[in-house]
């Protein structure tokens, strides 16, 4: 049953070959023996999400069920689900229990799938190793004394280790991606306005986007179809007619045309992960594509822009965290402003505190223009590189991470470190186009290599395709991590 | 672009961020390292390129002036810090 795919675990369902209760309690018990170890999970409900089970069994029995009817799914910590502890990681939100869905939940609800928990992230979705959860680290099940990525680290860990059949992640700057790609599973980040944002805690708005994580590109499609979807209460939310997203998830690759950008192979990029790539790139030759050399001139800069823009976004957005609605208060204070600074200091991280403190200052008197336009005006250039390179080629792949997966603790106490481990997936978020990552083999101390795939705005079934194909053709997405 | 301790101390202060002075002399040291990384951007011409705000061209969707939410004040009241009386208190403000 763990290796089944969604479509199997459905069809499994369908038949009553199993039921959603025995297959939630099949997680759970998984959970329970290895959550300990991973601390992949922050928070699990087994009544709640057995009850859920149990009304899924109903609705099977009915025989009114939906793809994901009885599947048992984990959410992100960020996403709010009613009666839910609802954290971000954070010290700020530990007694949060969310009073409403965010409209993902309310999708998966509608479909019926079971809630299995919230899993653990990076602070607010800020870090790529989950190091700044203030729930602890996640551990990488291939390597315990490794990092999952971040910050959609618990996902990809629950993920890789089976303690969920999929689950889901959001995306401000490879949150999706770099966790699958270092935990060996497949991550995807739709185009910008696909799934909606009501409900998920914000960080950067014009960047922040949900995606789904499993074990294959067809069980993405699969999550993506019940995840997308307008929603009038998101301002940024797609008006578009609905898609099946697993539409072209058996279409030959013949003719397709790669576009391989200069600047993701060059300098910085670990010789493991270029060969694990480079081998990729050697399948889909086999299966028929072609492959062009492009070039990406700005994507060197998408870090700094970045580190101007999402810090600037999450500034604004933390604005609403002062203790005073919700959330961590300081037990002791003064007066107002003394309540303010004490709670804000106590409730938030380190790292945190550091994007607060970037993004006050670029936009603070004198610097605006300096910073914060100068970095809008070189997003829009690294938008259209994308634009140009796709009149080349249908879509881009390179790596999706500089390296595997590095210790606990090796980047620690370097912030610019730290940021750099996103350098392949930053301009994605800031063209808003869609990216995703699969597992393409194994580097250094056997972790795993994620291969990203780029598309252009709304190709998302077209890359499920591409990458679907590659998983039929190899089998780097079906390896688990042993000896849990 | 080199961070004083007195830029660190007024940036804590507008994001209301308590701070020691321990903690912001750390924090100076590893905001220059970000903003040495940031800098990479100055040497960019960008004369005559519109800023991107957003990753879609689009407008702003327009509704109704009407109301949409119910009133849920005891729902949301019971995470609070503190409520009186379907109030949130904080520290007195006017004397």
């Amino acid at each position: 049953m763990l290796e089944s795919s969604l479509q199997q675990l459905g069809s499994a369902l369908r038949a009553r070959q199993i039921s959603s209760v025995e297959l939630t309690q099949l997680y759970l018990d998984r959970i329970a023996s290895l959550n300990p170890k991973l601390n992949a999970y922050i928070t699990v409900q087994p009544e709640v999400s057995l009850a859920l089970a149990r009304e899924a069994d109903a609705r099977l029995a009915a025989g009114n069920a939906d793809t994901l009817t009885g599947i048992p799914i984990a959410q992100k910590d960020i996403f709010c689900a009613k009666g839910w502890l609802t954290t971000c990681g954070s010290k700020m939100l530990h007694n949060f229990v969310s009073p409403y869905d965010a409209h993902v939940i309310e999708q998966f609800n509608r479909a019926g799938a079971v809630n299995l928990g919230k899993t653990n992230m990076d602070e607010f979705a800020m870090g790529s190793s989950n190091e700044t959860s203030y729930f602890g680290t996640v551990k990488n099940p291939w390597d315990t004394t490794r990092v999952p990525g971040g910050s959609s680290g618990g996902t990809a860990a629950a993920v890789a280790a089976r303690l969920c059949a999929a689950a889901t992640g959001t995306d401000t700057g490879g949150s999706i991606r770099q966790p699958a790609a270092l935990c060996g599973i497949s991550g995807l980040k739709p185009t910008y306005g696909v799934c909606s944002r009501y409900g998920i805690i914000a960080f950067a708005s014009s960047l922040d986007q949900a995606g789904p994580m499993g074990r294959s590109a067809e069980d993405l499609a699969l999550m993506l179809n019940a995840m997308a979807g307008f929603d009038e209460r998101d301002s940024t939310s797609l008006q578009r007619d609905k898609e099946d997203y697993a539409r072209d998830l058996n279409k030959p690759l013949d003719g397709l045309r790669i576009g391989l950008p200069k600047e993701f192979f060059a300098e910085g990029l670990g010789s493991d992960v270029a060969q694990a790539v480079e081998a990729a790139i050697a399948e889909y030759k086999k299966l028929g594509a072609t492959v062009v050399e492009i070039s990406l001139p700005n994507s060197r800069l998408s870090v700094p822009v970045y580190y101007v823009l999402a810090p600037a976004e999450a500034s604004s957005n933390l604005s609403r965290f002062d203790g005073v609605r919700y959330g961590y208060r300081a037990p002791e204070y003064g007066d107002l402003a003394d309540m303010y600074e004490k709670s804000r200091a106590q409730g938030f991280g380190a790292e945190v505190k550091r994007r607060i403190m970037i993004g006050t200052y670029v936009l603070s008197h004198g610097y605006y223009d300096a910073y914060y336009l100068q970095a809008q005006k070189i997003r829009r250039l690294i938008a259209q590189d994308f634009t140009e390179a796709f009149r080349q080629c249908d879509v881009i792949m390179g790596p999706t991470s500089p390296s595997t997966a590095f210790k606990l603790g090796e980047k620690g106490d370097d912030p610019v470190q730290m940021y750099l481990s996103d350098i392949y997936t930053i301009a994605v978020n800031l063209a808003g186009l869609p990216g995703m990552s699969i597992p393409c083999g194994f580097g250094e101390n056997n972790m795993p290599v994620g291969l990203q795939i780029i598309g252009n705005y709304f190709d998302e079934a077209r890359m499920l395709g591409v990458a679907h194909q590659y998983q039929l053709a190899t089998d780097w997405h079906s390896r688990a991590p042993q000896g849990l | 672009m080199l961070l004083t301790n007195a830029d660190v101390r007024k940036v804590a202060s507008l994001a209301r961020l308590a701070m020691s002075e321990a903690e912001i002399e750390t924090a100076r040291l590893q905001l220059s390292g970000i903003f040495a990384l940031i800098a990479k951007m100055q040497a960019v011409d960008t004369q005559g390129i519109e800023p991107m705000s957003h990753a879609q061209d689009m407008a702003q969707r327009l509704r109704e002036d009407v109301v949409t939410e119910t009133n849920q004040r005891e729902l949301f009241q019971a995470i609070a810090p503190q409520v009186e009386a379907g109030l949130y208190l904080v520290p007195q403000v006017i004397e």
